[in-house]
């Protein structure tokens, strides 16, 4: 049996759902969001990479970079906001971030 | 056959490590989970013949953005338990999205097809493995055709250092600290003092 493109975007598809499912079931807890969300890009660059390898084309492994790169600023960022919203409120629950008034 | 064989032990091993990221108990093990979803997902990569984005996918995603997840979760005394309160209550709506967008992503994939002439609009072939290596073929690309797309990633990425920096830096109140300019600025009028001791006396 041989190991195509379907297969790859297959794999990517279920892995975009279940992060999808788990920013839905757990959405008081943003670090597991961010988790998911993390899930969510490493879902796209399997495909761009599945893509690339299809398509014998370099370019999708250099777009998966760039998407690498923005997903590890992400992170980064995010956290810190998470740290900083920590210190200030004591706590880090979805429902209790209303200051904005949103 | 023998491929076929790692596929499936590295896609199987991604997804039930994704599905415990997302239903783990406790968050130090959702973030370990994580990294074994991203160790196999490269493993995947690899078989793709991504050589260099599986490498780079465990240095900065194993090595840094994990970690970092391991430290904040760590850092923060929450009460995970309570933050779970609600999951089985979201667990049907969240059950139906998601296998109501599995299957449309499924019959998307199962149903497209490439266009038989799209093999002329390759932007960059990917050279034979045996002369260059991936690596060299992805340097060759980025630093040429796509430098100024590496320059600006290399922009988010130090805005996101110097964003990051900002937010958490904070200076506590009761700590010396090392001020460069009020050391410069410094003169033998405010650092000195003479006195005159008379003789025979001591101080």
């Amino acid at each position: 049996m041989v190991i195509g493109l379907s297969h790859y975007l297959s794999v990517a598809a279920i892995l975009f759902t279940l992060g999808i499912l788990g920013i839905f079931l757990n959405r008081k807890n943003v670090i597991v969001i961010l988790m998911s969300v993390e899930l969510i890009l490493l879902a796209v660059n399997l495909n761009l990479v599945a893509f690339s390898a299809h398509l014998n084309d370099l370019v999708g492994q250099i777009f998966a970079l760039f998407v690498l790169t923005v997903a590890a600023a992400e992170a980064a960022i995010g956290l810190a906001i998470l740290v900083v919203f920590f210190r200030n409120r004591g706590t880090i629950a979805v429902e209790d971030i209303n200051m904005m008034k949103g | 056959m023998i491929e076929a064989f790692f596929f499936y032990l590295f896609a199987a091993i991604t997804i039930a490590s994704a599905v415990m990221v997302i239903s783990a108990r406790n968050p130090v093990h959702s973030v370990l989970f994580l990294i074994l979803a991203f160790v196999n997902a490269a493993g995947l990569f690899m078989l793709a013949g991504a050589e260099f984005l599986a490498l780079i996918l465990i240095v900065v995603y194993v090595g840094a953005v994990a970690v970092l997840f391991l430290f904040v979760v760590m850092m923060l005394d929450v009460d995970f338990a309570e933050l779970r309160q609600g999951f089985l209550q979201y667990l049907p709506v969240g059950m139906l999205i998601g296998v109501i967008f599995l299957a449309e992503l499924l019959f998307v994939v199962g149903a497209w097809v490439i266009a038989p002439n799209v093999g002329g609009a390759t932007a960059a072939p990917i050279p034979d493995m045996n002369e260059v290596s991936n690596i060299e073929a992805i340097g060759r690309l980025l630093y040429t055709r796509y430098v100024y797309f590496f320059q600006a990633a290399a922009m988010v990425l130090l805005v996101a250092m110097v964003g990051a920096i900002v937010l958490t830096l904070r200076h506590k109140a009761n700590v010396k600290r090392q001020d460069i300019n009020v050391q410069v600025a410094r003169t033998r009028a405010t650092s000195m003092e003479i006195k005159k001791v008379e003789s025979g006396r001591g101080l």
